[in-house]
């Protein structure tokens, strides 16, 4: 193989001059972080939102939780980032879509890569918050009931406080697939960590040094992350519970 | 308002068909690969002898921190200079999709690995005793006893990983390769008819995998004792 390796290719300029390669690298690292935290608070919200949903005692409420699911289960995220991205500024009213395209193309991706991965993630933290809900014993929200709590008062005081801590490791790997699937944005152009090593591959046909660097960054991310959900996993555990002391 | 015009999607189905078959061959290969693989990474991991353990705790660990994306343009870098340089093969038509199906068996058996090997510690251990009473050996153990029932439990998450899987293929759309998704993708642009494509895609997928995991839900009922 006659490959030439040159590690020190971080450091030279690009060809605009203003910033090193290395700074196009923590660039894009900062796009996958502001994108992947913000999908993350929207999907934690929805999520948790739909999930209680899934549990009330109506029929028409949880079944439209469970066909928000469905739906944003059963369609690959590639296709619905290209629906947010292509085919929803098109659909919108006519003055709303227009002020859209005519915004400036990176906003225009942020948001669409921001509610694309909100709302699919969403999907997969309703159905844990769902289960961590049902794993619940049925005498806790008759408790509550029983006790005078309103059907919300009994949620907030009662089930969710103990349901959120029960799920919390499976949110956790959750998580971690928000920053794995913020790749996919690279697909629609915004520079986010991915797209950078591809522009670096362009720009400077150090392959290897590149693709390295950038896997290093999402090994970095995830153990990071990792490490932070065990420290609040046992912050919060359970006494009594599997995990629990 | 926007005026749709299904039309052209008619007149795309072979392109469309032929993209499915792609999406077919990679899920295939995938899942075929992934549970041989996977296994022998479970296997290897639950050894209990260091260096295997360590050896396929990294592979898993380190193809599962990664995403998707990141590994297929890994493999579109590293398999078209493997094939010239060791098999001196060319730069043929096909290498996007050699490149795919490499990075989807391999990516996807760390996914499979770790599905195997929940469902092998999920077999109570009386019956690898029972096993190694009778006289067998640890390869006999784990093949004639353990193995079968594990696979057994497993069978609803391995399919529900591999509906995962077929979604995942669209992802080769990052190096070119016309799958289901990137055929329509293509005629969608050709035609100026985009919106319509994309969500003929979307539904197309969604009837897909909606049937697919609630044949999984009624098996899964089936095997549940």
């Amino acid at each position: 193989m006659s490959y030439s390796w040159n590690w020190d290719i971080f450091l030279s300029p690009t060809p605009s001059g203003e910033s090193t390669y290395l700074g196009w690298l923590i660039e894009g690292l900062q796009w996958t972080v502001t994108l992947s935290l913000g999908a993350w608070i929207i999907a934690l919200i929805l999520g948790s939102l739909l999930g209680v949903l899934r549990t009330v005692p109506s029929r028409w409420l949880s079944g439209l939780a469970a066909v928000y699911v469905e739906i944003f289960r059963n369609v690959p995220l590639l296709v619905q980032l290209f629906i947010w991205y292509f085919v929803l500024p098109e659909l919108l009213p006519a003055g709303l879509g227009e002020a859209i395209k005519q915004s400036d193309p990176m906003t225009q991706q942020f948001f669409a890569a921001l509610l694309c991965l909100g709302c699919f993630t969403a999907a997969r933290v309703c159905e844990q918050v769902r289960a961590g809900i049902q794993s619940l014993p049925r005498g806790q929200r008759s408790a509550g009931l029983a006790l005078g709590f309103t059907l919300p008062q009994t949620y907030r005081y009662v089930l969710l406080p103990m349901a959120f801590r029960i799920v919390l490791p499976p949110l956790t790997s959750e998580f971690l697939n928000v920053f794995k699937n913020s790749a996919v944005a690279s697909t629609i152009g915004l520079i986010e960590l991915s797209r950078q090593s591809q522009q670096l591959v362009d720009y400077t046909a150090q392959a290897y040094e590149a693709f390295i660097a950038v896997t290093l960054l999402y090994v970095l991310i995830n153990v990071t992350v990792m490490l932070a959900m065990r420290a609040l996993e046992r912050r919060t555990r359970v006494p009594g519970y599997i995990g629990g002391k | 308002m926007y005026e749709f015009d299904w039309t052209s999607i008619p007149g795309a189905l072979p392109i469309l068909a032929d993209g499915m078959l792609v999406t077919l061959e990679i899920t295939a290969t995938a899942i075929l690969v992934g549970i041989v693989w996977g296994t022998l990474l479970a296997l290897a991991r639950l050894s209990g002898s260091p260096p295997l353990v360590w050896l396929a705790a990294g592979y898993v660990n380190l193809f599962r921190a990664v995403p998707l994306v990141m590994v297929i343009l890994w493999f579109y870098l590293i398999v078209p200079a493997m094939l010239t340089n060791w098999l001196g093969v060319g730069q043929g038509s096909d290498i996007r999709m050699i490149s795919a199906l490499v990075a989807f068996a391999l990516f996807e058996s760390a996914y499979y690995a770790e599905i195997i090997r929940a469902g092998v510690q999920s077999v109570p251990k009386g019956q690898v005793n029972a096993a190694y009473a009778l006289g067998m050996t640890y390869p006999q153990a784990m093949r004639l006893v353990v193995l079968p029932q594990a696979f057994r439990n497993m069978v609803p998450l391995l399919l529900t990983q591999a509906i995962i899987l077929f979604q995942d293929t669209s992802l080769v759309y990052v190096i070119g390769l016309a799958d289901f998704f990137g055929s329509a993708y293509k005629v969608g642009d050709r035609d100026g008819r985009l919106v319509e494509m994309l969500l003929f895609a979307g539904a197309v997928y969604f009837v897909l995998c909606f049937g697919a995991s609630l044949l999984v839900r009624q098996l899964q009922k089936r095997f549940a004792t």
